[in-house]
């Protein structure tokens, strides 16, 4: 069955409760999430989520509107075909020893990545991009050791005129 | 005025128009029954299982077109609710639990009698609720009473811990609720309208499918109507049973697994379908490839997730089934419909060679014989609550509902041992209505234990038993597709009804003779009090017409 990769962006009440509503309706209606990120917005009471999940295309609209039903849910804004902007966090701790280091660095710099962290044998990079930059670079740090990896879920705000 | 958590709960249940509340006692809610006590506005009925208490309200909603009400503990009165609840939900009843839960200090202790109430029933509530703050509690229970009967109708739980029932504030009356994220949408598109309108002008075949919607939306008349302005005939699902008067000519009765001959062919060779309130559940459209092939389908939901859901329809409408049909029925104005004489030709065709039938010769009794005496002898103006099984198939085949509200019944979940909890809950909100609980011998043993309510609350039920000695719907399918293995489904060893009605201080009448059905009927029916009325039935009869699970409607295995 072919499945499409599908981003939307939900409003909801920041309530105790509302993460495990979307994530029980998810799981009870046998949908899937790719991704999931959560975090507040200037609006004290609401908070976003930004959620990638891959179905079939007849299915998305199931979902949309199951989640619209949800009486915490605000609004789900469907960014797939419109105009924005997306972006995934990761750090990357990788294994460097001192012949691999300057190696390690040009990687970085290629991908306008930051060292934030250093030790002895390891340094931590943060990557900021969307999912391709972000396989790309894990692709070419595996050679060299990745010893841990912790990365958020996408995050995306439509652009001016894509709401 | 300053009121106790407890008291703020009873004056809001009040203040809703509700004045009677199925329950059950225990440690966490003591504050609340110690309130009850001390007041004689909202009356409460004491169940024996929790499960009762919220099968009596699920009917209680329905028999009064309003919101039902139970009161539980915590723990195990909660989990005992669940099945209720999931009841409540497949088939959209506005229903209110208040449900005990441990002191605020306690909440995620584990506690004694603590369970995570509103994790456990947020997959089957509309919504639900811990109070966690006094200031909170009068908007919480204001906000579920309007989640509960607005929009598409389900049950909605607030869990109350036992510290803000004992905790004494200043009441201030609750402002009118507006919730930001949920605003159903009543007002159907008048362009689909308009299309419905062509749809019909352009059908040769047409046919209305009502369900539990039309119901809930109290559109009978509007369905009645439509269906009259333009001769169409009009099937239902088992929600929607009386949603259109089962003795009108243009009934085609009941559709699906276990619906007419006629019903499920015209919708085999329908070319249009004007669907209302209906969510084309798998018990109605059989093999979704081969449903309704020949039609257009116009479906008319104010939940916008049935629609596409199951079946791609050619004319979406969401809104108020009664605001659509009343919009419709506007634009159809003095409009001249074709009266479709071939096609109503056709399906009396049908219904004349393939009616419902079993053949009561012999000296056994037939269930089916058993319900049609009783339609006869309550000229159709009972309500009628059924268990789920055989019990309920035959009261929906042969009891033929004229009015809305009148069939209760576990639809979608098909909970067994709802029928004599739902009888007292009907019999509660309509004390001059004469209920009946169609029943099975399996099912009725399932909350056998409210007759005690029963009897106890002088809400006088009439139970009928179809006793096969077993649990006739899946011997059913053993008989069908299972060689003949009745692998646990006989039930030889029943308790003797008459006397188990006796000892819970109802009465009870045995009947085994065909033509002793009548008088028994008539006694336990004109008798004051609540009666169990035990019918030894023909132990394999089937229920028929039926189509194996996942085939065409239109494939049916007849008698």
């Amino acid at each position: 069955m072919k499945t499409d990769r599908y981003l939307l962006s939900i409003l909801v009440d920041d309530e105790p409760g509302v993460l495990s509503r979307i994530a029980g309706l998810f799981s009870s209606r046998a949908f899937n999430i790719d991704s999931l990120s959560v975090a507040n917005t200037t609006e004290p009471e609401i908070s976003r989520i930004t959620m990638v999940t891959r179905c079939e295309p007849h299915i998305i609209e199931q979902i949309k509107k199951q989640l619209n039903k949800l009486i915490n849910v605000i609004t789900v804004n469907d960014l797939t075909d419109k105009k924005y902007v997306q972006r995934q966090l990761a750090l990357i701790k990788v294994n460097a020893q001192p012949e691999k280091r300057a190696e390690i660095l040009r990687i970085v710099d290629i991908f306008r990545c930051k060292i934030v962290d250093v030790g002895l044998s390891h340094y931590t990079i943060e990557m900021s991009g969307n999912s391709d930059k972000h396989d790309a670079i894990i692709s070419l740090l595996t050679p060299m050791g990745i010893i841990e990896i912790a990365s958020t879920g996408t995050i995306a705000l439509a652009r001016e005129n894509g709401r | 005025m300053k009121l106790t958590g407890a008291q703020i709960l009873l004056k809001m249940i009040k203040e809703e128009g509700i004045d009677t509340i199925f329950g059950y006692p225990g440690g966490a809610v003591i504050d609340i029954y110690d309130a009850i006590a001390k007041q004689n506005q909202v009356k409460h009925i004491l169940v024996r299982h929790e499960q009762g208490a919220v099968h009596a309200a699920d009917a209680y909603a329905r028999a009064n077109k309003s919101v039902g009400v139970a009161l539980v503990t915590s723990g195990p009165g909660a989990t005992n609710t669940v099945t209720g609840i999931a009841s409540a939900h497949s088939d959209s009843i506005p229903i209110v639990i208040f449900t005990g839960q441990v002191p605020t200090g306690l909440i995620g202790n584990d506690a004694f009698q603590e369970v995570d109430t509103v994790g456990i029933t947020r997959p089957c509530t509309k919504h639900n609720y811990l109070v966690k703050d006094i200031n909170r509690l009068a908007s919480t229970i204001k906000e579920a009473f309007h989640l509960a009967s607005s929009g598409r109708p389900g049950p909605v739980l607030v869990d109350l811990p036992k510290d803000i029932m004992q905790t004494i504030i200043d009441f201030k009356k609750p402002a009118n609720v507006s919730l930001k994220s949920y605003r159903p949408n009543y007002k159907p598109n008048k362009k689909q309208l308009t299309k419905v309108v062509e749809l019909i002008q352009n059908a040769k075949k047409p046919v209305i499918f009502a369900g539990g919607g039309v119901i809930l939306s109290k559109a009978s008349e509007q369905i009645t109507t439509l269906a009259k302005m333009a001769n169409i005939p009009v099937t239902g699902s088992l929600m929607g049973l009386g949603a259109f008067p089962g003795s009108d000519p243009l009934w085609l009765g009941m559709l699906g697994m276990h619906g007419t001959y006629r019903a499920n062919m015209s919708i085999g060779n329908c070319d249009l379908i004007i669907a209302a309130g209906v969510r084309f559940d798998d018990r109605v459209t059989g093999s979704i490839d081969t449903f309704a092939p020949h039609a257009k389908i116009v479906q008319i939901d104010i939940d916008p997730t049935s629609i596409h859901k199951n079946i791609k329809v050619q004319c979406p409408i969401v809104g108020d089934c009664k605001t659509a049909l009343e919009g419709i029925i506007q634009l159809m104005g003095n409009k001249t419909f074709d009266r479709h004489s071939e096609w109503i030709g056709q399906i009396q065709e049908w219904k004349e060679t393939t009616p419902l039938r079993y053949d009561q010769g012999g000296k056994i009794v037939k269930p089916q014989f058993v319900i049609e005496k009783l339609y006869e002898l309550t000229k159709g103006e009972a309500i009628i609550t059924t268990e789920v099984g055989q019990n309920q198939m035959w009261a929906a085949q042969y009891y033929h509902f004229d009015k809305p509200n009148h069939f209760i019944t576990s639809g979608g979940l098909g909970a067994m041992g709802f029928g004599l909890p739902a009888a007292i809950g009907a019999k509660a909100a309509c004390p001059d209505k004469l209920v009946v609980d169609v029943a099975g011998d399996g099912s009725i043993q399932m909350n056998i234990q409210e007759l005690m309510t029963a009897v106890e609350s002088e809400l006088d039920v009439k139970i009928v038993i179809l006793n096969n000695q077993y649990l006739g719907m899946v011997r059913q399918w053993q008989e069908l597709f299972y060689d003949k293995v009745y692998s646990s489904t006989a039930m030889v060893n029943a308790p003797d009804f008459v006397k188990l009605a006796e000892a819970y201080g109802a009465k009870g009448l045995r009947c085994d003779k065909p033509d002793e059905v009548e008088a028994t009927l008539s006694e336990g029916l004109n008798s004051k009090g609540t009666i169990v009325m035990d019918f030894i039935v023909d132990r394999e009869e089937s229920v028929y017409p039926m189509v194996p699970a996942g085939q065409a409607i239109t494939e049916m295995l007849l008698v």
